[in-house]
């Protein structure tokens, strides 16, 4: 579905600072994965989606989606099928809207935004059975600032947004990652929820090794620019989660959560 | 009693003129967070245009549509040049100032032949025709016609700016200041959201030229010295004024708050102040009321090197 071909990504080129990411890197994720991926700070993975999703441009190769190259394409464009939720709670949604503000603009996310009433009251219980799925009482909260929901409140709503509309795929980076732990144990639990129902073609960047060994058909291990552990789901298994923390020391980095 | 009256109706009528330049500036300064310097020459713009429109028999009140929609157009390039040629909001500001400055004097000068100034003192104006004619000239011996026909204008384009607020497209507006990642990932170019606030603001600015020179009587190039920091002024302490009445719109906040401005201004002048101290009071104003608004964490005022990130 989402191919990533002979990438390279260089930052700061031509300077001292000059950082090699990706020297020809490639990524493929097949239509119904849900790939979590791995690895220590600075390994590249944060850079990977934004490869993905078009907020960075790669130096050389290119990007495929279903076929075409999109490579040029801007973010806002790829957005339309795309759905996304950043590490940063504040960045899925808009602090200074009410939830319901901000899921009528989602919801409106594929038309145009035109001079009509962006709420239209026959929507709103559908927005509420899209919010009560995630058992925060969000639902009965709809004219609030979401400015003023906690860290998990709002990246639960901000997976809801993302995916309230059709996509093709998602893509997940270290989204509980800002979250307590069990706030984190419960919003992995609904984005695994959504993605099977929906059936979403799914990346996940994830600092939870424990995360990605449970969730997902296929576990990628990142260390600067490189793909050092690529596992399907019954490799993973087999695996185990002791041989991926020794593989993760062996690369010398510290294990979230 | 009379005198301060008369100040009173003064202080309504020209608070009511500027609003809704104030109202534009609420759109670029605090919704889209940029502090947009365009307006001292869109605001000039829009009353030297209409002047000499009007000067040619032109319906007032058609140049009050035109000159909100030249001051749209203005907008719209320093849109561009911000979204398109990345140049920061300030400079945008002052390139499209500095353009302002030739345009209406070119404007003058062919629609004048030759003069600085536009003057239409016998002519039509919104205020002496049609809607306006229909209002007795004064009410128990005080002027107030400018005024009624002021607040009617003021009460129109508040309502049509809030409902604007409340559409698909005002909404997309409010979140690109607010939060433009998240605009992007809604599949929106946020660009194109800025330039439109941009524009309206600017029609706002145009829109408030033309009402104050049809009042006037005439226009010149000076009428735009000071329309930015006037403008920010009214919206800060508008907002900061008002933040605790909850029930009340940020619009409303904003209309009076430009009230409130220009009422400490005519209570300066009323007192004894030289006008040529005028300007300097007016930056004094505005300082306070940043200084004011800073504790009340007002937003939309950050540097201009944050929101051209
Ligand atoms: N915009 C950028 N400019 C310069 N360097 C960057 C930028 N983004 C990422 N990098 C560098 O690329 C490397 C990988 O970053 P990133 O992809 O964010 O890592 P990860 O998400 O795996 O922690 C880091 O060394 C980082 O400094
Ligand atoms: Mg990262």
């Amino acid at each position: 579905m989402l191919q990533l071909n002979n990438i390279v990504k260089i930052f700061n080129k031509g300077t001292v600072d000059e950082n090699v990411l990706f020297n020809d890197f490639s990524f493929n994720v097949n239509k119904g994965d849900f790939i979590s991926v791995i690895g220590s700070n600075g390994s590249g993975k944060t850079t990977l989606l934004n490869l993905a999703c078009g907020t960075m441009q790669p130096d050389s190769g290119s990007v495929i989606f279903e076929g075409k190259d999109i490579t040029k394409v801007s973010e806002y464009k790829r957005a339309k099928f795309i759905g996304r939720v950043l590490q940063d709670p504040r960045m899925g949604t808009c602090g200074s809207l009410s939830i319901l503000e901000n899921m009528a603009l989602s919801d409106n996310k594929n038309k145009a935004y035109d001079l009509s009433p962006v709420i239209n009251k026959k929507r709103v219980d559908h927005y509420k059975t899209l919010l009560e799925q995630c058992g925060m009482g969000l639902e009965n909260r709809m004219g609030v600032k979401v400015g003023s929901l906690s860290g998990g409140q709002r990246q639960a709503l901000a997976l809801i947004i993302a995916t309230m509309t059709d996509i093709k795929m998602l893509i997940l980076d270290e989204h509980t990652a800002a979250l307590d732990p069990k706030s984190s144990e419960t919003l992995m639990q609904i984005t695994d929820k959504i993605v099977k129902e929906k059936q979403l073609t799914t990346l996940m960047v994830t600092h939870n090794l424990r995360f990605a060994v449970e969730y997902g058909n296929r576990m990628v291990m990142m260390h600067s620019g490189n793909a050092v552990m690529n596992l399907s789901e019954e490799e993973k298994k087999q695996t185990g989660i002791d041989d991926i923390l020794d593989k993760f020391n062996e690369i010398s980095i510290e294990v979230g959560n | 009693m009379n005198v301060i009256l008369n100040i009173l109706i003064v202080t309504l009528e020209e608070g009511l003129m500027y609003a809704l330049m104030a109202l534009g500036v609420y759109i670029t300064y605090s919704i889209l967070d940029f502090p947009d310097l365009s307006v001292d020459g869109t605001f000039p713009l829009g009353a030297i245009l209409s002047g000499i429109l009007i000067m040619k028999g032109v319906n007032p009140w058609l140049c009050l549509l035109i000159a909100f929609a030249v001051g749209m157009l203005a907008g719209t390039v320093t849109g561009l040049l911000h979204v398109k040629l990345k140049i920061r909001p300030l400079l945008c500001g002052i390139l499209i100032y500095t353009c302002c400055l030739s345009i209406n004097l070119v404007m003058l000068l062919k629609g004048t032949g030759g003069k600085a100034i536009a003057t239409f003192f016998n002519k039509d104006t919104i205020f002496n025709s049609s809607l306006g004619a229909l209002i007795p000239e004064s009410i128990g011996g005080y002027y107030l016609r400018t005024t009624i026909v002021s607040l009617i204008l003021v009460i129109v384009c508040k309502i049509l700016l809030d409902l604007y607020l409340k559409t698909k497209s005002g909404l997309l507006l409010r979140a690109t200041g607010d939060n433009e990642k998240f605009v992007t990932m809604l599949g929106q170019d946020n660009g194109v959201s800025k330039i439109l606030g941009l524009a309206i603001g600017n029609g706002f600015a145009a829109l408030a030229g033309s009402v104050v020179a049809q009042s006037k009587g005439s226009a010149d190039q000076q009428m735009g010295v000071g329309m930015v920091v006037l403008a920010l002024a009214s919206v800060i302490i508008g907002l900061s004024v008002f933040k605790k009445v909850s029930f009340m719109k940020a619009t409303t906040m904003v209309i009076l708050g430009s009230i409130l401005y220009k009422g400490c201004l005519s209570i300066a002048l009323a007192l004894g102040l030289p006008t040529e101290y005028l300007k300097l009071l007016m930056a004094l104003i505005f300082t306070a009321a940043l200084v004011f608004s800073n504790g009340l964490g007002i937003k939309g005022r950050r540097t201009s090197d944050a929101s051209a990130k």
